[in-house]
């Protein structure tokens, strides 16, 4: 308790002191483009400035880094340049590692205002969250999402609007991110916002053949899967949803 | 069998003390060639797995020898003829290649080493659905050289190599999941342009009919599936993104859902 109330104080502290001086410095280079450049950070797309330093997006925020105002301020380079300088090496370490942390759990809340879909959806039209891989998803575009949106539970997922199932990423680097940075209601929030974006659903797969006759067990498990297909559909008919459109099945050639 | 059939052996086993011959354990270890199991010389040799080969791969006899490594023992002249003179009785084409001799010898080596690798993916798809090479390929497929499956809920599970046709051209390689049952493409594009046929259309199903302790693994596994939330909540059936692949990671799981997979069995009841 008495740990948090130091916190508090410090962080008072530093806006106080940063009030006083509120000179932008000169940086060769943006920290969120540095950030955003890195080898891995493919999935992230670029926060506004505004939104980060808008407090009431960071409510609930503040006890999630130590000295958050200066980890505010150092992502979005508002820091005074001298107080960077005469910070020891460990304490910059720490500064760095906050700040991402920090950025990404931002970029969780960001994602799903508007603007941030936007900037998602043109991510998602480039296909930067991978394809999936299931041979009937037609290489379908993923979005990312996570398990959890508390930090440090588990690792950022992949989920495919066509077949409606969770991937791991293909690469440990993308792979490694927190899934919380993502958050867990991405992916609906996305769909609700550009519902054209769902794409029919494939209805075909595979069933295992040996000399061309399927075995037994597998494609008895297929076909109840098709009657709870078919049980579906009939209810969704019933409540007149149109299933020719997106959002449909996308039923066998010929 | 013929005596050079025994001659040969002895001479390649005199060669090289392992069983295997030169150019099997190359084209093996080439990148990108991981998802190949070795097939045993002997195997080859014995023309009853080669039936109807030489109808689906040109040159076939040249393609032959190249990858047992005849070819580069015909410069000593009478082995060479020694080795046409067995394959005369089997196969038609082979004297027919006798009589072009001179100009068979002009094509391409570059061309009978392409044909080599297609009758050897063919043979490969032939071996590995024989005790022996199942065994192989398990041995792999215990090592996860195939990789892994991507989807989340199948925690990893090994997957295995398939082809979604038996004739050469039609489709590059596939992965089957055992644990969700579906079919994926290779994680790594060095793999994506590997022939399909070269694994064939039966190797998954024989693999587990084979090895039926991973059927009931998999049959024990978690059968977990994700449904899209936001902040908590299901989204509506209704809903353009609503839940509409459930049934495709559904496992029967009450007494009323068993009794209508019975009635599964042999035809899709009437909903």
């Amino acid at each position: 308790m008495a740990e948090e109330i130091e916190q508090r104080l410090t962080s008072e502290r530093d806006i106080n002191m940063d009030k006083d001086e509120s000179e932008s410095s000169d940086y060769a280079e943006m920290w969120i483009e540095l950030f955003l450049g890195r080898k891995g950070h493919e999935y992230f797309c670029e926060v506004d400035s505004d939104y980060i330093t808008d407090r009431f997006n960071l409510i609930n925020l503040q006890r999630s880094v130590s000295k958050f105002t200066q980890v505010v301020q150092y992502i979005v380079d508002e820091l005074d340049e001298s107080t960077l300088e005469n910070m020891p090496r460990q304490r910059l370490e720490q500064l760095e590692k906050d700040a991402r942390k920090f950025y990404g759990l931002i970029h969780a809340r960001y994602i799903i205002t508007v603007k941030g879909l936007q900037k998602m959806l043109i991510k998602y039209k480039d296909a930067d969250f991978g394809r999936c891989l299931r041979v009937y998803c037609n290489f379908q575009p993923l979005l990312p999402v996570g398990l959890h949106d508390v930090p440090g539970e588990d690792c950022v997922k992949l989920y495919c609007p066509s077949c409606e199932d969770l991937y791991n990423p293909k690469s440990s680097r993308h792979a490694s991110i927190d899934g919380a940075y993502f958050g867990t209601s991405f992916p609906g929030m996305f769909l609700q916002a550009y519902p054209e974006m769902t794409p029919k659903h494939p209805v075909k797969r595979y069933v295992p053949k040996i000399f061309g006759f399927e075995l037994h067990k597998q494609a008895q498990l297929s076909r109840w899967q098709e009657l709870q297909r078919l049980k579906l559909v009939k209810k969704l008919e019933d409540k007149k949803v149109d299933l020719n459109k997106s959002g449909g099945y996308k039923l066998l050639e010929g | 069998m013929s005596t050079e059939y025994i001659d040969n052996n002895s001479r390649s086993s005199d060669e090289d003390s392992g069983t295997y011959d030169e150019w099997i354990p190359s084209f093996c270890s080439r990148f990108g060639h991981e998802y190949f199991c070795r097939v045993p010389t002997d195997f080859i040799e014995d023309d009853f797995n080669m039936t109807s080969l030489a109808q689906e791969v040109p040159h076939y006899r040249k393609a032959l020898d190249l990858i047992l490594d005849l070819e580069d023992v015909s410069d000593d002249e009478s082995q060479g003829q020694n080795s046409y003179d067995q394959d005369g009785d089997h196969n038609m084409e082979s004297s027919k290649e006798k009589d072009n001799k001179g100009k068979t010898q002009i094509v391409n080596r570059s061309i009978i080493e392409h044909a080599a690798e297609q009758l050897y993916g063919l043979i490969h798809a032939r071996f590995i659905l024989t005790k022996q090479g199942l065994q192989a390929m398990a041995e792999k497929f215990d090592h996860k050289q195939f990789g892994t499956c991507p989807r989340y809920y199948c925690n990893g599970m090994q997957l295995l190599p398939c082809g979604l046709s038996d004739t050469i051209g039609k489709h590059t390689v596939r992965l089957y999941c055992p644990s969700c049952q579906d079919l994926y493409l290779p994680q790594s594009s060095r793999f994506l342009c590997l022939e399909g046929a070269y694994w064939g259309t039966s190797f998954p199903g024989v693999f587990l009919k084979h090895f039926k302790e991973l059927e009931d693994y998999v049959e024990r596994k978690g059968k977990e599936s994700y449904q899209l939330k936001v902040f908590g909540f299901k989204i509506a059936d209704q809903a353009i993104s609503g839940q509409r692949m459930k049934w495709l990671r559904q496992y029967p799981s009450t007494e009323e859902e068993w009794d209508e997979f019975a009635k599964c069995e042999f035809e899709l009841p009437q909903p």
